[in-house]
């Protein structure tokens, strides 16, 4: 299909595509044949097995790394020129914070890169700390926060150029349960009264059925797409509901389809 | 309790030490039945015990016991040095005592003046600034530019590779008697180590905050001067501290070769062939203080630049 088709206005949209590291005999297909579409405002999930290019997809959005074929077009625009305009944050699966800058200076960073004055960025680093719940940490530096708080620190930083999309990494996966529950709440409100899109990359069930109104479940060896699932849950959620029958419900279906694609692989 | 244990231990180390360098000294001048240096022995004895005491006064105080038993133990040595060497008759030429140098020091104070601001003042400081200055921006254009990169690092490595002894001849005929030609072995000397570290910080970024600017979509500069630089700085803090003691040496070793009638190389070349050893000395010791106060003063701008890198921030909350 060509670029005017009707997904134009879509989120994300990947057609055919298909992405080979290194060249020759040597080369390995780390996504094959993608076709996917995000719409404004979904909150998807890629999971899958470790190795079936969930992390690849993310960064080929991103700009991180280059399609080998197919089509990618984020907001309607190659992923290079959505990097340029700055319209999605990303959330890498550490906080990746400099050290030399307190809170308040990593939150600004991309804002400082961008241009932006002084007193403008010092605002919307305020702000952003608050939407995360540490307005009272912005003159702390990153190794004096605990890991959780500087994963929080992180994902104010990529609402840095309040954008449009967010790209998370497994922004999770290296905390403790409690830990991880309080985040994923305060990651579903943020997202529920923003009307930003999600992108979240991880191994949980519980955190991708929670979190998400789409669950794309990928398979091994080449990275394949094997069910796009949409939650019937509501839109608004709480850490109770992972208990009800719709929950388990849906993560059945999900560890069923992850299953089933393991199976092909 | 813990801190208490080995502060006493360690204060319990230093009363033994002191001691049995009291114990040692005093036999050795009765051995050789010369009793004449008495008021030494007694001015020894009376040091070991106020520094003792003061030591043992100051246990609670962890900066204070930390300052004590250093300098505890330098005055200690210092005196040792004065016993042997008197106690000995070692010959002046060989080894002069403390007392002799501090008052080579003290009379000749214009002199050994005149030779720091003529070899650390001049030469070392223009030398040093401008070495590990050309080594630092030598180092971004090899980052720039992948075909320096090539053409400049076999180079770097020839000029790491020239014997000081060798260039600092060619240096006096180009650039003449003065401080000048100092400076510019210095910079010989000083422009690899620095080119090298700055390289090795520069490239010490990890892969997530490279793609975190990337994602940010900041340029080279950018780049450069929001992560690259930062991360780059204790590789650099390193270069610096090396490089003041190498710009010390090259300086003093070049006034060999060539000086108008003072500098630090020029007054241990010439005191020496007139077997004036405490003026040789005084030297030195002038030498071994700019060196140290060098090496603490870059260490303490060190503290301040990098004050997040673990090594310091974990010494800092402690």
């Amino acid at each position: 299909m060509d670029a005017s088709n009707p997904l134009a206005g879509a989120a994300v949209v990947a057609e055919n595509l298909s992405i080979r590291f290194g060249t020759g005999d040597a080369a390995t297909l780390a996504l094959s044949d993608i076709d996917l579409t995000i719409g404004q405002g979904d909150f998807v999930s890629l999971i899958g097995p470790s190795g079936c290019g969930k992390t690849t997809l993310l960064r080929a959005i991103a700009d991180l790394v280059q399609p080998s074929s197919g089509l990618l077009r984020v907001n309607g625009m190659t992923p290079e020129a959505a990097r340029l305009a700055r319209a999605y944050g990303y959330v890498f699966q550490a906080p990746a914070l400099l050290p030399w800058r307190s809170v308040a200076r990593n939150v600004t960073l991309p804002l400082e890169i961008a241009g932006m004055g002084r007193a403008e960025r010092q605002a919307e680093a305020e702000r952003n700390l608050a939407l995360v719940g540490l307005a009272d940490f912005a003159r702390k530096f990153p190794w004096q926060l605990s890991g959780g708080m500087q994963q929080r620190v992180s994902i104010a930083r990529a609402l840095s150029f309040k954008p449009s999309l967010l790209l998370m990494d497994e922004p999770f996966g290296a905390l403790d349960e409690i830990t991880r529950d309080g985040l994923n709440l305060h990651l579903h409100e943020l997202w529920a009264s923003s009307g930003l899109t999600g992108v979240f990359v991880t191994h949980s069930i519980p955190e991708a059925v929670f979190l998400s109104t789409h669950i794309v479940v990928m398979s091994l060896r080449p990275g394949r797409v094997v069910e796009v699932i949409e939650s019937a849950l509501p839109r608004l959620r709480r850490l109770e509901d992972r208990e009800t029958p719709e929950f388990l419900a849906l993560s059945h279906r999900v560890r069923a389809a992850l299953y089933d694609g393991h199976g092909h692989g | 309790m813990n801190g208490s244990a080995t502060g006493e231990s360690r204060a319990g180390a230093q009363w033994m030490m002191a001691a049995a360098g009291l114990l040692f000294c005093t036999l050795s001048r009765i051995s050789l039945r010369n009793f004449g240096n008495l008021p030494w022995i007694t001015a020894g004895v009376a040091l070991v015990l106020v520094l003792a005491g003061l030591s043992l006064f100051a246990r609670g105080n962890d900066r204070a016991d930390g300052m004590a038993s250093p300098v505890l133990f330098g005055l200690l040595m210092l005196w040792l040095w004065e016993m042997l060497v008197v106690g000995l008759h070692v010959p002046f030429v060989i080894l002069p005592p403390p007392s002799a140098i501090a008052l080579a020091i003290g009379h000749h104070l214009p002199m050994l003046w005149a030779d720091f601001v003529q070899t650390v003042l001049h030469a070392v400081l223009a030398g040093y600034a401008m070495g590990c200055g050309s080594g630092f921006l030598l180092a971004l254009a090899i980052d720039r530019s992948p075909f320096l990169q090539r053409g400049l690092t076999p180079l770097g490595n020839l000029i790491s590779a020239l014997p000081i002894i060798g260039i600092a001849p060619i240096m006096v005929m180009w650039f003449g008697f003065g401080w000048q030609s100092k400076a510019a072995v210095v910079v010989l000397m000083t422009v690899f180590p620095m080119l090298v570290n700055t390289r090795a910080g520069l490239a010490s970024t990890d892969a997530m905050e490279r793609d975190l600017m990337q994602t940010y979509a900041a340029g080279y500069w950018q780049t450069l001067r929001h992560l690259r630089l930062p991360v780059a700085m204790p590789m650099i803090f390193n270069a610096l501290k090396l490089n003041a003691t190498l710009a010390l040496i090259g300086a003093v070793v070049a006034e060999f070769f060539g000086t108008p009638t003072r500098g630090m190389g020029f007054r241990i070349s010439t005191e020496a062939a007139r077997m004036n050893l405490d003026i040789v000395w005084a030297t030195i010791v002038v030498a071994a203080v700019t060196g140290c106060a060098a090496f603490v003063l870059i260490a303490a701008i060190e503290r301040v630049v990098t004050f997040w890198h673990p090594s310091i921030r974990g010494a800092r909350r402690s």
